[in-house]
């Protein structure tokens, strides 16, 4: 297969410098595309440096009176400020976690924990709503939380379109339900869910529910405001829009309260316990601004990729079924069914092709699952195995997308063949 | 030539990666793990600990590594038809079926489609190129170890694509050359029994999870003479002695027949233990059938074969004739009952290391 070589260039804020990650200079390895950036994307420079003095520089640990101390806690208080203004909230709205998976934890838990006072002795717990296609942060957490407390959980389908099935919604939200979780992206396939007509819905059938919303995909693409005026609960990663690995933020609406999952010192508001991850969270808050402040021209340039990537596959390779509609996308999301090929084999002839892509949900010991996002669609389990997610982000160039235009057929044809 | 090899976790595929790494250079082999099994196990090849362990034996040879998850294969091909055989009276034997439906058919098809040139296992055993060409299937030189009875079903399509790299070394020199390379499986025990059924619930409790199961009456296996309750005729296996009693004479018995649907377990002394002969179906052949064409005929003398009828029994000589539906081995001197399900593996009576081939027990 020719594979196009692609050149190193310039692109960031301010041309500040050339990006890490997938692009290699002509003839200084091999060339490969990454699509794969809804997986993890890499950190802008500018969060790389904004985090590098509070490697060891200023290494305080913002509990505490003296100097190191509080400048550690100013750094920790300006993002906190910060991400706080993004989402149109408070300063105290914003409580800083480990990332995802632990901020959609503390919103279903602590969420739905406080609302379990409210409820009436002798009274069953209140009842939890998620969407079916949720990322297991948030399903297998409410599926937990059902097992151990008897409380019911109602899991709403989704239609072929990609969103949740609002009137299974509607008659899932009564008023003994005490938490509703919809996402506001899915990760797999990359569909706005709509949050607006899901929080009326919330509010008008279940007014005692808090609306959690795992908005993990949507920083990168979406305006964050309008999240945090439908929901209650919202939770972000860091690492999915040029920040690091390991930390995340849930913003908390006013008066919402949430137990904590973690106990100890009492740190955000004895929301989350635990030394802050001070590097981390300056490096969030850097990632965010620049997300924030490149959002339209990305989504701009970011959508004509993926247009071009997604008309070219399918124009090209016969059998292929684009996965709900594209006009309820983010920018950077394509998500692909090759007829009778398995995403699991295709994965790996792309890799070797040099284009990085994914095949939906991985298990613990990294095999590739059915997806219980396409089974929620109604996909039987033979076609849920044949999803191809192409994931682009803010640094995806022309030639990535050229190199993989180059590489799908082949792979494909090899695996029908 | 790029080799694809199957890598459990266990000190044997770790050996046999690393003999081919050794071999053909460790950017023309692959390791894969194979995700067969959802629930739970301990001593399974598809827990994220055996995982851990094949991909860390791979990064240290270099190899890249993949995980397939076949578990739905597995589902139908395997673990289905275990409970359904147990539900009829019958004892397959799952990792012959994994062998033929996983390993060495859905395995060796995503190799192909992968542009592999062949799947390795860790298997102890040997495939020999004959003068002729053909391709021979071959117990592995360690006899405590040796695994050619769950491969008796290849044949040369497959056998043609299949490397066994530890089959020429016993299990001390395999563990030796782990040890000897660092790897981190050197010491791991060897896995045991089935692999998707915990030791902890046993094969009982595996079943009764799966299974409604029936309380029986054992019967003497003669005049049908009601002899006592058993808790539930789908765990009972032909040729079981566990459980049985003893008669009047304080011989013990031996079930010698299982009927699932009257619920009723024939019982009897050891003589009635003891069969001339066993029919078999589902026959396979490593290379031409020896009964065929050429070889004897219906009511011709047979071939002279030897076989196994469990994974460490004792070879039995035996004359093999085509039969209406497969194949008819008579033993040369009785042998215990093979109850229906299990595989009965096919030996070359001059050289008893080469298997011919098999069959299932009817």
């Amino acid at each position: 297969m020719g594979t196009p070589r692609i050149l190193q260039r310039e692109v960031g804020v301010g041309g500040l410098m050339a990006q890490p990650g997938p692009v290699v200079a002509a003839g200084t390895g091999p060339v490969r595309a990454y699509l794969d950036h809804a997986a993890t994307t890499p950190m802008h420079p500018l969060a790389v440096e904004a985090m590098l003095p509070y490697l060891a520089g200023v290494f305080g640990n913002p509990s505490g009176g003296h100097l190191e101390s509080r400048r550690a806690r100013r750094a920790v208080d300006d993002a906190r400020q910060h991400v706080a203004t993004s989402f149109g909230a408070d300063l105290g709205d914003v409580v800083f976690t480990s990332g995802g998976t632990e901020s959609d934890n503390l919103a279903v838990v602590g969420g739905w924990e406080a609302r379990v006072g409210r409820a009436l002795p002798g009274h069953r717990p209140p009842a939890l709503v998620c969407a079916a296609m949720e990322h297991h942060a948030v399903l297998a957490t409410c599926r937990a939380l059902a097992r151990r407390t008897g409380a019911e959980l109602r899991e709403i389908g989704t239609g072929e379109d990609g969103l949740i099935d609002l009137d299974a919604l509607a008659d899932a939200c009564t008023p003994d339900v005490g938490l509703v979780s919809v996402m506001a992206v899915n990760n797999e396939i990359g569909t706005v869910q709509p949050l607006d007509a899901v929080s009326a819905v919330v509010r008008a059938g279940a007014p005692d529910a808090l609306l959690h919303t795992d908005a993990v995909q949507a920083v990168p693409w979406l305006e964050t405001a309008p999240l945090t005026a439908r929901a209650d609960l919202v939770s972000i990663s860091a690492h999915k829009f040029g920040g690091p690995k390991g930390v995340g933020a849930l913003v908390v609406a006013p008066g919402v309260g949430v137990r904590p999952l973690f106990h100890g010192g009492g740190q955000e508001r004895e929301r989350r316990s635990g030394t802050h991850n001070v590097p981390g969270i300056v490096a969030l808050s850097a990632a965010l601004a620049v997300a924030e402040s490149s959002r339209p021209a990305t989504v701009a340039r970011v959508s004509a990729l993926r247009d071009r990537l997604g008309d070219g596959i399918l124009g090209s390779v016969p059998g292929t079924v684009e996965t709900g509609g594209r006009e309820h996308r983010v920018a950077g999301s394509l998500h692909l069914r090759f007829t009778g090929v398995e995403a699991e084999a295709l994965v790996i002839l792309l890799d070797r092709a040099g284009l990085s892509v994914s095949a939906g949900a991985a298990c613990s010991s990294g095999a590739v699952e059915v997806s219980h996002v396409l089974t929620s669609m109604g996909l039987p389990a033979d076609e849920a195995a044949g999803g191809i997610r192409m994931s682009l982000g803010a640094t995806t160039s022309d030639d990535e997308v050229d190199l993989a235009l180059a590489v799908v057929p082949g792979a494909v044809g090899q695996l029908r063949d | 030539m790029r080799v694809l090899v199957a890598m459990s976790g266990g000190v044997d595929s770790s050996v046999a990666a690393a003999l081919l790494a050794d071999r053909f250079g460790p950017d023309c082999v692959e390791g894969a793990t194979l995700k067969l099994w959802g629930g739970d196990s301990d001593s399974g090849c598809c827990s994220v600990a055996d995982v851990d362990d094949a991909r860390r034996v791979a990064d240290q040879l270099g190899l890249v590594h993949h995980v397939f998850n076949f578990a739905a294969v597995f589902e139908e091909r395997v673990v289905s038809p275990y409970v359904r055989g147990h539900a009829e009276g019958r004892t397959p034997n799952p990792c012959v079926e994994c062998n033929r439906h996983l390993k060495f058919d859905r395995l060796l098809e995503r190799a192909t489609d992968l542009g592999f040139d062949a799947v390795a296992t860790g298997h102890h055993a040997r495939r020999a190129e004959g003068p002729d060409g053909r391709l021979r299937l071959c117990r592995g030189v360690d006899p405590d170890k040796d695994q050619s009875y769950v491969l008796a079903m290849l044949g040369q399509g497959q056998l043609a694509r299949t490397l066994f790299p530890v089959g020429e070394m016993t299990k001390a020199e395999v563990r030796a050359d782990a040890a000897r390379r660092g790897l981190r499986t050197a010491h791991k025990p060897d896995s045991q029994d089935v692999c998707f059924i915990r030791s902890d619930e046993g094969r009982s409790g595996f079943l009764g999870a799966r299974l409604p199961l029936h309380p029986g009456r054992l019967v003497d296996h003669r005049t049908g003479e009601d002899l006592g309750a058993v808790e539930a005729v789908e765990l009972v296996t032909v040729g079981q002695r566990r459980g049985m009693g003893h008669s009047g004479d304080g011989r013990r018995r031996f079930v010698t027949a299982v009927d699932v649907r009257s619920r009723r377990v024939a019982i009897g002394p050891p003589e009635a233990a003891w069969t001339p002969a066993v029919e078999l179906h589902t026959v396979t052949w490593v290379d031409t059938d020896p009964t065929a064409a050429g070889g004897p005929r219906r009511g011709r003398p047979g071939v002279g074969l030897t076989a196994q009828c469990s994974a460490h029994g004792r070879p039995a000589p035996a004359v093999v004739r085509r039969s209406r539906q497969g194949l008819t081995v008579t033993f040369e001197s009785p042998q215990r009952r093979v109850a229906p399900g299990q595989t009965v593996a096919l030996y070359h009576p001059l050289h008893p290391d080469e298997v011919v081939g098999s069959g299932i027990a009817r």
